[in-house]
């Protein structure tokens, strides 16, 4: 079973080639990653897949439904939920405030036009609070909240849309070590029926996180495997370093 | 767009939050509608009547900063709602029945299916685009209204419309309509602010601060503001109702590109985002136009723009922001 499968992706601006042909399957509840030197593509296949950008050719279908046709939207009443790879919140709204407004459109209830008291959003508000760590931080407006704390909520963000595909661009990006090796644990201890897509930089990260990982150079697919065939991989090091070795980037 | 959008959001989230203190605000309501409900008694009729066509022009002020300030959508046509609704409410008075909420309904009616018909494509654009497109529909609605005399009176306005009538007697005395407006505008005001305080409401505080965000998260972005353009369209052509009844003539300017700019003027200076600061602003434009105005020669608009000036300098929040900075430095 596939939670996400892409096949011949591709979308360029002007003559680049952005994203070119990328077959991708993600097996239901896997921890996927996706990495690539700078200029890969990741972010942008990213975009076809949540549909932020419209692909050039290919397809894309989410756990065997095609929804290339599909918007944003659509896409994420269908369980496809992300984060941002620069934390983009809402600069009015408190932490709870900002959860509470994507839980409100995933918990069932209408988006009334009239006040109402929803105990339900605010509680599940609270819970995915706490399961990012952000208990304490509730009701501190966004702008006062560290560049960690927002990545944090972003995930919250995400995890509120109810998704069954997570995709994280660079979760951990910026983070603190301590932040990010807790944001490890909250993504591992994520439960299994939500499959998980992330870009990462931090290779660390990925060989802890992932049980696969999809190799992109030049919008293209280099290698799809295990973390050991890739960190084993002559070709991903080319890649990632030029003809130089750099091995101690995957080794130490 | 990041200009204008820029001050709505710490006023917006004063305005409209569940975390604002509630005792002083109900009564400092309670206050506002008595002396507003007393005005009539102890004023001269003229007073008063300037006091209508500042609640006239500040519910039409608030259904701006519905869009303005909670959406963060900047618009320079809404006076073409305004106007509609009060051609509509004018010509329904005249040619069907003046009696009591038929003008009021056909006024918002028509103010609703006007940004109806206009809003689909303004709400699908952001930034400057949407700022000249409800200008073009501004100006376009100004030469309908120009052009279609049998309806509207074209350039000599239509006139003759009659008092308001409830339950058959007509509202000829300066104060019953004062109290009339008071009664609608109250309505009004309460219809938008409970809109603003709605599940709906915060998420087009979401729109104003990331619409892209509200996107991913699974909201249909275009459809809320479509829907909002609407409802501040029949809000506006409710307050042009208002002004056909307190007015009893309703000319080419009022539909015009003029109207709609003090109303953002209105909605800048009371603090875009907190609807009473628009009616502040409301205020204060039409005292300086209207009772201020005769007196400087006619040169009450260049006093205007200093205003306008001195508060972008002084009060970047507007009116609204000057409480918040009190309270936020004791």
């Amino acid at each position: 079973m596939t939670a996400l499968r892409c096949t011949g992706l591709s979308r360029s601006f002007g003559a680049l080639k952005a994203v070119d042909g990328v077959d991708l399957a993600v097996g239901t509840g896997a921890r996927h990653a996706l990495i690539g030197p700078n200029g890969a593509g990741k972010s942008t296949l990213f975009k076809l897949v949540s549909g932020t950008m419209r692909a050039h050719s290919g397809a894309v279908e989410l756990a065997g439904r095609d929804v290339t046709g599909l918007s944003e939207v659509a896409r994420c009443r269908l369980g496809m939920s992300q984060t941002m790879q620069h934390a983009s919140l809402f600069g009015s709204m408190t932490a709870a405030e900002t959860v509470a407004l994507a839980a409100a459109r995933h918990e069932g209830g209408r988006i009334s036009p009239l006040p109402r008291r929803r105990p339900a959003v605010w509680t599940r508000a609270g819970e995915l609070l706490a399961e990012v760590g952000l208990a304490e931080r509730r009701d501190v407006p966004v702008p006062a909240l560290s560049h960690g704390e927002r990545k944090q909520l972003e995930v919250a963000l995400a995890l509120a849309c109810r998704p069954s595909l997570l995709l994280l661009d660079e979760p951990a990006a910026g983070m603190s070590p301590a932040e990010s090796a807790r944001l490890v644990e909250l993504l591992a201890g994520l439960p299994a029926e939500i499959t998980v897509l992330f870009v990462e930089h931090d290779l660390d990260l990925v060989f802890s996180l992932a049980d696969s990982v999809t190799v992109l150079h030049l919008g293209r697919v280099l290698l799809s495997g295990t973390p050991d065939e890739v960190r084993a991989s002559e070709a991903v090091r080319e890649a990632y370093l030029g003809a130089g070795r750099r091995e101690e980037l995957f080794t130490a | 767009m990041t200009a204008v959008e820029a001050p709505a959001v710490p006023g917006g989230a004063a305005a409209v939050t569940p975390r604002a203190p509630r005792g002083w605000t109900g009564l400092v309501t309670v206050v506002v509608v008595v002396v507003l409900a007393a005005v009539p008694l102890f004023l001269a009729p003229f007073a008063t009547t300037t006091l209508t066509r500042i609640l006239v022009f500040a519910l039409f002020a608030v259904s701006l900063d519905l869009l303005v300030g909670v959406t963060g959508l900047p618009s320079l046509g809404h006076a073409a709602y305004f106007g509609a609704g009060a051609y509509a409410a004018g010509w329904v008075s005249i040619n069907v029945t003046a009696e009591a909420p038929v003008p009021l309904l056909a006024g918002a009616a028509v103010g609703a299916v006007a940004a109806a018909l206009t809003g689909w494509i303004t709400v699908r654009s952001a930034g400057v685009f949407f700022l000249m497109l409800t200008l073009a529909i501004g100006e376009t609605m100004h030469q309908l209204a120009n052009t279609w005399d049998s309806v509207t009176g074209g350039a000599n306005g239509l006139i003759g419309i009659p008092s308001v009538r409830i339950a058959g007697a007509p509202l000829t005395n300066a104060g019953f309509v004062h109290w009339y407006v008071l009664a609608v505008f109250l309505l009004g005001f309460a219809l938008v602010w409970l809109v603003a305080r709605s599940p709906f409401g915060t998420a087009l505080r979401g729109i104003r601060d990331n619409e892209p965000r509200m996107r991913a998260i699974g909201y249909p972005t275009a459809l809320y503001k479509y829907a909002v353009f609407v409802f501040a369209g029949g809000v506006a052509g409710l307050a042009g109702s208002l002004l056909a009844a307190q007015a009893r003539f309703v000319a080419l300017p009022d539909i015009g590109f003029l109207t709609a700019a003090f109303a953002l003027l209105a909605v800048v200076i009371g603090g875009a985002g907190s609807l009473w600061g628009a009616c502040l602003g409301a205020a204060l434009v039409i005292l300086v136009r209207d009772a201020l105005g005769p007196s400087l020669g006619g040169h009450g608009t260049l006093l205007l723009g200093a205003v306008f000036v001195l508060v972008v300098y002084l009060l970047p929040r507007g009116a609204a922001g000057v409480r918040l900075r009190r309270r936020g430095t004791s």
